[in-house]
C-alpha cells in the first residue's frame, strides 16, 4: 500500500532531479574509484613482481658457473638452497627436495617455462593467501645463441601484505564515493530549487491567468529555456488579455446598445401609454373596426411597455447597476402581498403553504418581482393548481412554485432562464416579455441565492432559494 | 377638493406632454404644460399650481435644478418623472426636494393616484381639535391649523414633510417602519420605495432640527425606521 503514495511523490520534478543527480554521482564515483583501484593495484603488484624476478634471475645467473649438465639430485638441491625464499629447481623427473612442491605449480606456468626462453610469473590464491609464482628456465650459451638446459627454477613469494594494502585502497575508494553522495544530493536540491523557482512562479501565474487575472506578467531573467518560457507566457497572456478585452468591449457595446434602445423607446412609449386609457374608454363609441383597432393598439402598447421595462431592468443587471436595498422582511407576508397585489387568488388555482414567521434580510421589491414572475409564469405556462410553498432553515429561505401542466420540454430545460426562451413556439406570443425568468434569476443571484427549474413528472417546479441573512460579500 | 387640481406638467417631449395633458384632463384636473425648466418656473410663479409633474431630463436647466428653484419659490408638491429610474436619479431628485417619483413610461392611473395622494396631505388632521397645540421643546405643532412653529417662527414645510411630521409625532417614542410611513404619508399601499422616507426625513430635519446630523426630534432607529423624540 506504500507504492501508490510513493508514486505521486516520485513523479515530482524535484525528487527526479535528486535521484538523477545521486545516480550520476554514484556512477561517477564508482568509475573514478574503480580506475584508481586498478592503477594502484597494478603499481603495488609490480612493485613486488619486478624485484622478485630480477632477484631470481640474478641468483640463478650467479650459481650457473658451478653447475654441470645434466645436473644430478645434489646439484639441484644446491641450486635451490642457494636461492632465497621458497624455491624449487627441476630437471626432467628430478627436483630439489626441500622448499616448493613442484606438483603444486600450475601446469600452464610449467609449460611456458619448460618451452620458453623467458622468465614467467603467475599469481594464484592458495587457501586465503595470494601468492606470486615466478619461474625461469636455466639457459646456457650454445651454438646459435642460447639454449635451454632443461633446468627450471621456481620461486614463491607471498602477496598477503600487498593484498591488505589493496583491500584498504578499495575500502577507501568506496568511502569516498559514499561521502560524495550526500554532497551530490545537497547540490541536486540546490539546483532543483534554482530550476523550480521560476517553474513555480510560472505555475502561480498560469493559475492566476486561469482565474481571469489577465494582467499577470512575469519577470524574464537570463536567456535560458525557462526565460524563453516566461517570455512566451507573457506574450500569450498579453494576447489573451487583448482578445478578451476586445470581446468584452464588444459585449459591453452590444449591451449598451440594448440599454440605449430601450431608453430611446421609453419616451414615445410614455406618450402612447398616457393615452391608452383614453382609447379604451372611448372605444365603445367608435365604429366597430376602429374600436377593435383602438383596443389592439392600446393592448399592444401596454405589452410593448412591459417588454421595454423588462429590457431596461435586464440592462441594469448587465451594467452592474442593480442595487440591493436589504430590509428585515416577513417573507410569508411578502409573498401573500405579492399575490394579492396581482389579484391572484385561490380562484386562479393558487394554493399557498407558507411557513409563518420567516423573517429574512431581503430586498422586498426584488423579492416581489421574483415571486410575481415565478407565479405568473406558472399560471401562464402550467395548469392549476399552482402550489406556492415556503420553507426555511436557519440559513436559507426556499420558495417552491409548482404547477401541474405539461412541464418543461427536456430540450428547453437547460435554457429556461435564457432571455426570450419560449417553451412552445406555438405559444410564442404569450403575455410575458420572455425576460421574466431571466429577471427572476438575476434578482435571486443579486441576493446571493438562485432559482432552479425542474420537472416533477406532473408539472414544472421552480425553486427559489435565498440566504436568510446574507453577509456583505455574499450578495453580488 | 375631490382630487381636481391645477397640475403643471414640465416635459420637453411634445408627444409625452400632450399625452399626459390629455390623460390628466380626463381625470378631471386642470393642466398647464411647459417644455422647459425655465418656462415651468415662470408658470409656477404665474399660476401657482397645486402640484408639479416634472421630467428630470430637460434641455437647458435640468430637472434637478428646476426642482431646487421651485422649492425656493414655495412649498408646491413635486412629482418627478424619471425616464431612467436609475437609483442615482431617484436619490438626486429626492434630495433636490421632490415629494414622490414615477418611472416612465407612466400609467396615467398611477400618476393620477400619486397626485391625489400628495394633495390629500394638504388636508388638515380631522382628529385634532382647533386651538389645541402640542409642544415638543422649542417645536410647536398645531394639527388643526396645519402649522409648525420653532421658537415662535413658522417653519415652511411642504405638505409631504408636514404630513410626515404629523404622523410620526402622533405617538412620540413609538418606532415607525419605513413601510408604515409610506402607507400613512405617501398612500403607497404596497412596496413603496423606502428612500422616499429617508429623503423626506433629511429635508424635515434640515428645517426643524438645530443640528440635522444630531437630531433631537426625528430619530433614526437603525434597521427599523424612525421615532419622534426620545424613547
Amino acid at each position: 500500500m506504500r507504492l501508490p503514495r510513493l508514486r505521486p511523490w516520485l513523479s515530482g520534478l524535484r525528487p527526479r532531479l535528486v535521484l538523477s543527480f545521486a545516480a550520476m554521482t554514484l556512477v561517477g564515483a564508482a568509475a573514478a574509484a574503480g580506475a584508481s583501484y586498478v592503477t594502484a593495484r597494478t603499481t603495488i603488484l609490480q612493485g613486488v613482481q619486478d624485484p622478485a624476478m630480477v632477484q631470481l634471475r640474478d641468483q640463478v645467473t650467479a650459481y650457473l658457473p658451478q653447475m654441470t649438465l645434466p645436473p644430478d639430485q645434489r646439484q639441484l638441491d644446491n641450486l635451490a638452497d642457494n636461492l632465497k625464499g621458497t624455491t624449487v629447481a627441476i630437471y626432467r623427473d628430478l627436483h630439489s627436495r626441500s622448499g616448493l612442491d613442484p606438483s603444486t605449480l600450475p601446469a600452464d606456468l610449467r609449460q611456458e617455462v619448460a618451452g620458453g626462453a623467458t622468465i614467467q610469473f603467475k599469481r594464484v590464491i592458495r587457501g586465503d593467501t595470494p601468492l606470486l609464482l615466478v619461474g625461469m628456465p636455466v639457459l646456457q650459451p650454445g651454438d646459435n645463441g642460447v639454449a635451454h638446459t632443461g633446468v627450471e627454477v621456481y620461486s614463491m613469494v607471498s602477496l598477503a601484505a600487498q593484498q591488505t594494502a589493496i583491500d584498504q585502497l578499495a575500502t577507501r575508494a568506496w568511502q569516498t564515493a559514499a561521502l560524495a553522495l550526500p554532497i551530490a544530493v545537497a547540490l541536486a536540491l540546490l539546483a532543483a530549487r534554482q530550476v523550480l523557482r521560476p517553474v513555480r512562479a510560472l505555475n502561480t501565474a498560469a493559475r492566476k491567468l486561469g482565474h481571469g487575472q489577465l494582467d499577470v506578467r512575469l519577470q524574464a531573467t537570463g536567456s535560458d529555456e525557462l526565460a524563453q518560457l516566461v517570455t512566451t507566457f507573457n506574450s500569450t497572456a498579453a494576447e489573451l488579455e487583448r482578445t478578451v478585452g476586445t470581446l468584452r468591449d464588444m459585449e459591453a457595446d452590444a449591451r449598451r446598445f440594448v440599454a440605449d434602445v430601450s431608453h430611446e423607446l421609453r419616451t414615445p412609449l410614455a406618450a402612447m401609454n398616457a393615452v391608452t386609457d383614453v382609447l379604451d374608454e372611448d372605444a365603445e363609441q367608435l365604429p366597430a373596426d376602429t374600436a377593435v383597432a383602438a383596443r389592439l393598439v392600446s393592448a399592444e402598447t401596454r405589452r410593448l411597455t412591459r417588454l421595454v421595462q423588462d429590457l431596461v431592468e435586464i440592462s441594469r443587471f448587465d451594467a452592474g447597476r442593480a442595487e440591493l436595498r436589504l430590509e428585515e422582511w416577513d417573507v410569508a407576508q411578502g409573498v401573500t402581498d405579492t399575490l394579492a397585489a396581482r389579484g391572484w387568488t385561490a380562484a386562479d388555482g393558487i394554493v399557498t403553504d407558507l411557513l409563518a414567521g420567516v423573517v429574512a434580510t431581503v430586498d422586498p421589491r426584488r423579492l416581489d418581482i421574483v415571486v410575481a414572475n415565478l407565479v405568473g409564469n406558472a399560471l401562464r405556462h402550467g395548469e392549476p393548481p399552482v402550489e406556492v410553498h415556503l420553507a426555511a432553515d436557519a440559513h436559507t429561505v426556499t420558495l417552491e412554485v409548482t404547477d401541474h401542466g405539461p412541464g418543461i420540454p427536456d430540450a428547453v430545460l437547460p435554457h429556461v432562464f435564457d432571455r426570450f426562451t419560449k417553451a412552445d413556439s406555438a405559444r410564442a406570443r404569450s403575455e410575458g416579455s420572455g425576460l421574466g425568468l431571466s429577471i427572476a434569476r438575476e434578482n435571486a443571484r443579486l441576493h446571493g441565492g438562485d432559482v432552479e427549474a425542474a420537472n416533477t413528472g406532473s408539472g414544472a417546479r421552480f425553486t427559489l432559494w435565498l440566504p436568510r441573512h446574507p453577509r456583505p460579500g455574499e450578495t453580488r | 377638493m375631490a382630487g381636481v387640481a391645477e397640475v403643471l406638467v414640465v416635459e420637453d417631449d411634445a408627444a409625452v406632454r400632450e399625452g399626459l395633458q390629455l390623460a390628466l384632463r380626463r381625470q378631471g384636473h386642470g393642466v398647464h404644460t411647459a417644455g422647459s425648466g425655465e418656462a415651468g418656473l415662470d408658470l409656477v410663479r404665474k399660476h401657482q399650481p397645486d402640484i408639479v409633474v416634472l421630467d428630470l431630463m430637460l434641455p437647458g436647466m435640468d430637472g434637478f435644478e428646476t426642482c431646487r428653484r421651485m422649492r425656493a419659490l414655495g412649498e408646491v408638491p413635486i412629482i418627478m418623472l424619471t425616464a431612467r429610474s436609475d437609483d442615482f436619479d431617484v436619490v438626486a431628485g429626492l434630495e433636490a426636494g421632490a415629494d414622490d417619483y414615477v418611472a416612465k413610461p407612466v400609467e396615467p392611473r398611477v400618476l393620477d393616484a400619486r397626485i391625489r395622494a400628495v394633495l390629500r396631505r394638504a388636508v388638515s388632521d380631522h382628529d385634532a381639535r382647533a386651538g389645541e397645540v402640542e409642544r415638543h421643546g422649542e417645536l410647536v405643532i398645531d394639527r388643526a391649523g396645519m402649522l409648525v412653529r420653532k421658537r415662535g417662527e413658522q417653519v415652511a414645510l411642504t405638505p409631504t414633510e408636514l404630513k410626515l411630521l404629523l404622523e410620526i409625532s402622533r405617538t412620540p417614542g413609538q418606532v415607525y417602519s419605513r413601510q408604515q410611513l409610506l402607507t400613512a404619508v405617501w398612500d403607497h399601499d404596497y412596496l413603496g420605495d423606502s428612500r422616499l422616507v429617508d429623503a423626506c426625513v433629511q429635508r424635515l430635519r434640515s428645517k426643524i432640527e438645530d443640528v440635522p446630523a444630531r437630531p433631537d426630534h426625528v430619530q433614526t432607529v437603525r434597521g427599523f425606521g424612525y421615532r419622534f423624540g426620545r424613547s
